[in-house]
């Protein structure tokens, strides 16, 4: 899914954009949990978080995950973005809740990561 | 240290500080990057890394993160000054945590850190008394 698809399906503000023209993002991992995204997430998903704090961008800078999705409307501050531009990470943010988020993505062709994978 | 040892980077890293927490595993990160290692390699690294730099941050009273560079291997040696766990084997459990409401608030205390470090690395240490925790974690390159 290419994040201007990803923007529409979502009503969501793209907050920083360093995508590519082949950047087709397939997997998402969604949780408020850091650690949780440490354990499971992979390098090419998206990291959907209710989660507003600069360690949301650490997490995803050490996983190499280049997009994360900020729902519930929570609207990341000056720092947090500060940091996604310095790790070359596209952000955007939705006003749907994480469930409904979750939702959309996959009925658009989103797959999720399974823990055996 | 044995004879393939090349070099020890340090950090300090101060207990409770959430702003700060990361940059030392950022720094390495982009470290190892620059000498050309493997991606795989290189996030392996940095999760173990920043799990034990955020341990540091959530349950000591500060401490440091080192990166040892040897030949064939790196080691994340994570050294802090205290309080110690008590029950290192229940730390050593999935979802075990003895995280405080405000450090879960944050994103961590989901007892997953010492979890993740073991599942990451190639060989790991650890040591704990009231005088501090000492874990090495030894991925192979």
């Amino acid at each position: 899914m290419k994040i201007k698809e990803m923007a529409e399906i979502l009503n969501a503000e793209i907050l920083t954009d360093f995508s590519k023209d082949d950047t087709d993002i397939k997997h998402g991992f969604a949780s408020d949990l850091m650690s949780d995204v440490l354990a499971y997430a992979n390098s090419e998903s998206l990291l959907v978080t209710g989660l507003n704090n600069g360690q949301v961008i650490r997490t995803a800078e050490m996983l190499d995950m280049c997009t994360v999705l900020f729902v519930r409307g929570k609207q990341p501050c000056k720092e947090v973005i500060e940091l996604a531009r310095e790790n070359s990470i596209t952000v955007l943010a939705t006003n749907y809740t994480m469930f409904k988020t979750c939702g959309k993505l996959v009925l658009n062709g989103m797959k999720g990561i399974e823990s055996d994978d | 240290m044995t004879e393939s040892f090349l070099k020890r980077y340090s950090f300090d890293i101060v207990a409770n500080d959430f702003i700060a927490a990361g940059k030392g595993s950022s720094t390495i990160k982009n470290l190892l990057k620059s000498m050309g290692i493997e991606a795989n390699l290189i996030r392996k690294i940095a999760i173990t890394s920043y799990e034990a730099e955020i341990n540091i941050v959530i349950h000591s009273y500060g401490g440091q993160l080192h990166c040892d560079l040897y030949e064939d291997k790196i080691v994340i040696v994570s050294q802090d000054t205290g309080p110690g766990i008590k029950d290192v084997e229940l730390a050593l459990t999935e979802g075990y945590s003895t995280a405080t409401e405000s450090v879960r608030e944050l994103g961590f205390g989901a007892g997953m850190g010492l979890p993740n470090m073991m599942k990451y690395s190639d060989d790991f240490e650890i040591t704990s008394s009231s005088d501090g925790t000492v874990i090495k974690i030894t991925i192979l390159l």
